[in-house]
């Protein structure tokens, strides 16, 4: 059988809470070490401890980061979702299980390989602890995992002996799980298999890590100084990356006074509240929250928008509606973040893509918030937000100062003759603010979520009212031009795709399938709302459009279809929302069935 | 109301403060309550009080909720920025606003229907997070704005202006503020200036979560015979347990009370507080004394006001949360941008 080398999918069952996360995530982390490009995705219940957990590794030579349909390694370590496991194993694939106890027969499949190890047998004698041998079952399938695959053994002591630095007397015991589950491998097993490992230069300076730790460091370099929040899931590792670097990092070397202050506060309500307060008061302040906070939040949403307050809400996106499937991944906030609240509203809203993305827009949107005076709203999701990612290394321009916007201080305030905080003094919509206690005599207004003029006096005038509404609007064309523009690939094709945040992840393997099928697309990622000019052109410049996300409405393409005036038969829906990230076998399948029914043409016909 | 405009002028005899300010210079626009609002006044005893405590009439952050109350913010003050923000969340506001500068005073102004029914949970976690801040309630157990419903605070029996009456147990601010960790808590009554205003005082000079719950008759739907939060009833029932008087560091200190019924505290500041107890067996430094006493009194159909509670040594959030002394909205790249260098060292923990 020929030997097939870094391509493969495996995937990991466990039951929550049994400490196999470490154990798994050493796995991926020896690949990525050995240079290969890996994607993790964990697959957990909205549990602490009981129910089955997921994680999967896609591995791929090719840099294929998307999830892929079909698992080619199943290591089955729960009895409760074994006939599920073994179920979703390709042909031709492989089931690991602890064989001490038999298989059932009627878990069998004439079409897979099985490979038993006695893993609890093999423990008895070593361990008298039965906790530590629960535990270390986990490390004993990575050590015969390492012999199967053919992982270099000494990149994962290495980082064994690097996780218990300082715990000594740790690292021997797990070394030795390891090496009894390697040596049983190399003793009774076929060793490696077909499908392995090897080590390549496909990584570069690339980084592993999790979206939502890089946007807590993005809001670190990009100044925030106030974080309120509240526990939600998948967006609680923002705030608490937020507590771990500020901690590290910005802390007054002399006193040891926190140069920060984080609230973790009583509900999504209060802790948008606290970020306008802190903004308000010109200090850069940001919460995170999922679908559930941004309803919650979304009367204080309006006000800022109204009252023209920078506020940043990442947004960590999941199943919905309501709770949903809490801990599962969608994009099913973009209508409600774009729109959120009562009277006429509209937000600015970024898409990233990567961590590297996030941590730039961390910054960034508290620069667009300030500039923009107004809230910003950032939509990750749980795939980007909780999983490691392959990322560029996040880097900083140290000469880059931050965007404070127009904001007036005691001096410039001296030379002001009248000032009036809506008064649209440039043209862009955007007028100058104050903080309060700048000035004794001069710049202080009452801020409020009712009408007023332009000296922000109270006014229930219909003209005040209206001049307000439409300079807001002008001001929603000014960031048109500030947010982030879209990434567009234009060639020759008719037809394109658009596409945002981790819909991306897939994209590059699923038009590479679809180009082998003569259909090709130009693309065109989103990145931010109020669409720039590019999304527009690129819309206008193609027949038919794709748009690919991950819910069920097709909410961008509404959103398009609202903003740009598009007809709407121009954009085909291209949708999967069950929950798990969307994979590239969806949109091939999806996009080529498209193509059959309406007779698109294909490559080879335009150039013939 | 009125829809005449102050003159900006002002009586060339009018007492100047140490900042060569009058009481002028404290005030904000015109009100737009009804004649007689209890809530003016209490605008009125804030003006007086930052003026006579010489305080930069600029150096305010005032929030406020939504309602009658809500809107007095910008009555008082008019040289300090205002905050009119959510109904039942000027907690979060004045405690974001606080976040960001602690060298700011922060008076925040809400009322009994913003405070005790749609923001009872912020008020009670404001209270227990302790913000460096004068939090006042315009209590007047009504919805005024929206024409006279039973607010939450409005005691059970009392009527409405048509005569019905109210049902439901009513939420006493006062003790859930001593209960949760105010270290100020005080209650008065808007027609009472000379007990308000050095209350008002006191608050403004205390480190930490001052609370006063001040009862302000509205006139146009509680006001009526069968109310309890009536100019006539409060009168009538009001128990003042202890007299504050504030004084600053500069001025000389002249009692007039009785040796033994007065207490001085230091303020942090040099400045003293001055205490005087009325009734012998009220102790305002003992945290279950006083809720038991105010409640006890309460059940009895009293309204107990002065000063019933203080922990003058109390911390701050600030304090708690060890913040750096420089205002976090003046803190600059130098202070919170690690720089590139340290991104290297968090690039090699993900590799």
């Amino acid at each position: 059988m020929a030997v097939k080398y870094n391509d493969f999918v495996i995937k990991f069952a466990n039951v929550n809470g049994s400490g196999s996360a470490s154990a798994n995530g050493m796995f991926a982390k020896a690949l990525f070490r050995m240079g290969i490009p890996v994607a993790t995705r964990n697959i957990f219940p909205s549990n602490i401890q009981g129910l089955p957990t997921w994680f999967e590794v896609r591995v791929s030579a090719k840099g294929y980061m998307g999830r892929r349909e079909g698992v080619d390694i199943m290591v089955a370590m729960n009895a409760e979702s074994f006939a599920e496991d073994v179920a979703s194993i390709r042909p031709g694939g492989y089931l690991f299980y602890d064989n001490t106890k038999p298989l059932a027969k009627e878990l069998r499949r004439g079409d897979i390989q099985e490979i038993g190890v006695p893993i609890a047998e093999l423990l008895l004698p070593e361990f008298a602890d039965p906790k530590q041998r629960s535990l270390f079952k986990n490390i004993t399938y990575l050590g015969v995992l390492t012999a199967l695959l053919n992982i270099e053994f000494d990149v994962i002591t290495g980082m064994l002996s690097k996780q218990y630095k300082g715990k000594e007397d740790l690292i021997k015991p797990n070394v030795r799980a390891m090496e009894l589950g390697r040596r049983y491998a190399y003793e009774y097993l076929q060793c490696p298999l077909p499908i392995q490992v090897k080590r390549m230069d496909g990584i570069g300076d690339r980084i592993m890590v999790d979206g939502n730790t890089a946007a807590a460091l993005g809001a670190v370099y990009g100044g925030a100084t106030v974080c309120a929040w509240y526990p939600i899931t998948p967006s609680t590792s923002v705030a608490e990356g937020f507590e771990r670097y500020t901690s590290q990092m910005r802390k007054d070397q002399e006193t040891g006074k926190s140069k920060y202050a984080i609230v973790q506060a009583e509900d999504e309500l209060a802790a948008i509240g606290i970020v306008i307060g802190a903004a308000w008061n010109g200090a850069r302040s940001f919460t995170a929250t999922s679908g559930p906070g941004i309803s919650l939040m979304s009367e204080f949403l309006r006000l800022a928008y109204f009252a023209e307050i920078p506020a940043v809400v990442w947004d960590i996106q999941r199943s919905g509606p309501s709770t949903g499937m809490p801990t599962r991944t969608q994009q099913g906030d973009i209508i409600s973040a774009a729109y959120a609240s009562h009277g006429d509203t509209r937000h600015v809203v970024l898409f990233p893509s990567t961590p590297r993305e996030c941590f730039d827009f961390g910054a960034d949107a508290l620069d667009l918030a300030d500039r923009l005076q107004t809230p910003v709203l950032v939509l990750s999701d749980l795939e980007l937000g909780m999983n490691d990612n392959l990322s560029e290394p996040f880097s900083w321009d140290d000469s880059r100062e931050y965007d404070r916007g127009k904001v007036l201080d005691a001096e410039a305030l001296e030379k002001v003759q009248r000032f009036g905080r809506y008064l649209d003094v440039d043209g862009d919509g955007i007028g100058y603010r104050t903080l309060p206690g700048t000035h004794p005599t001069k710049g202080a207004f009452f801020t409020r979520g009712t009408s007023r003029d332009e000296f922000a006096a109270y006014t229930e005038s219909p003209d005040a009212y209206q001049r307000n509404m439409e300079r807001l609007l002008k001001k929603w064309d000014t960031a048109k031009t500030l947010v982030p523009k879209a990434e567009v690939a234009t060639g020759s094709h008719r037809n394109g795709v658009l596409y945002f945040g981790t819909t991306a992840l897939p994209m590059q393997e699923a038009l590479d399938h679809l180009e082998d099928e003569g259909i090709g697309l130009d693309t065109c990622r989103i990145r931010a709302f109020p669409f720039d000019a590019g999304v527009e052109a690129f819309i206008r410049g193609h027949e038919k459009i794709f748009v690919v996300e991950q819910n069920r409405d097709g909410q961008m393409r509404q959103l398009l279809v609202n903003e740009l005036q598009i007809d709407p038969a121009r954009l085909i829906p291209v949708l999967y929302y069950a929950g798990l990230s969307i994979s590239a076998d969806e949109i091939h399948s999806q996009i080529s069935a498209c193509f059959s029914a309406h007779k698109l043409s294909r490559l080879t016909e335009v150039k013939s | 109301m009125t829809f005449v405009a102050k003159p900006k002028v002002h009586h060339p005899r009018l007492p100047l403060n140490d900042l060569g300010l009058t009481r002028r210079d404290y005030e904000g626009s015109i009100s737009t309550l009804c004649a007689g609002c209890g809530h003016d006044s209490v605008s009125a005893a804030i003006v007086q009080a930052c003026a006579e405590l010489s305080l930069p009439p600029h150096r305010f952050a005032k929030v406020s909720g939504i309602g009658c109350s809500s809107k007095t913010p910008s009555y008082f003050l008019g040289k300090s920025h205002g905050f009119n923000s959510v109904h039942g969340r000027m907690p979060s506001v004045a405690t974001g606003a606080n976040m960001a500068n602690r060298e700011l005073y922060t008076i925040g102004v809400s009322g009994d229907g913003d405070s005790a029914s749609i923001g009872l949970g912020q008020f009670a976690h404001i209270v227990r997070r302790r913000i460096n801040m004068c939090y006042i309630v315009d209590n007047n157990g009504t919805y005024g704005l929206t024409k006279g419903q039973f607010s939450a605070t409005n005691d059970k029996g009392s009527t409405s202006k048509k005569g019905a009456p109210n049902l439901y147990e009513p939420i006493d601010l006062v003790s859930l503020a001593i209960q949760i960790g105010a270290s100020f808590v005080a209650r008065s009554f808007s027609g009472d200036k000379k007990q308000l205003v050095p209350l008002i005082k006191a608050a403004l000079m205390h480190h930490g979560m001052a609370f006063i719950d001040v009862v302000s008759p509205c006139v146009a739907f509680n006001n009526h015979s069968g109310s309890t939060k009536s100019y006539d009833y409060v009168r009538a029932h009001s128990e003042t347990v202890v007299g504050a008087d504030y004084i600053p560091h500069a001025e000389e200190i002249t009692a007039d009370y009785a040796p033994g019924t007065t207490e001085r505290i230091s303020m942090p500041d040099g400045s003293i507080l001055q205490l005087h107890k009325l009734t012998d067996d009220y102790d305002p430094h003992d945290r279950v004394g006083a809720l038991h006493y105010v409640q006890s009194k309460q059940a009895a159909g009293e309204v107990v006001t002065g000063l019933l509670y203080l922990d003058a040594n109390a911390m701050d959030c600030h304090d708690i949360m060890n913040t750096v002394d420089t205002p976090l909205n003046q803190l600059t790249e130098k202070d919170l941008c690690p720089g590139n260098a340290a991104l290297a060292a968090v690039n090699q923990s993900f590799r």
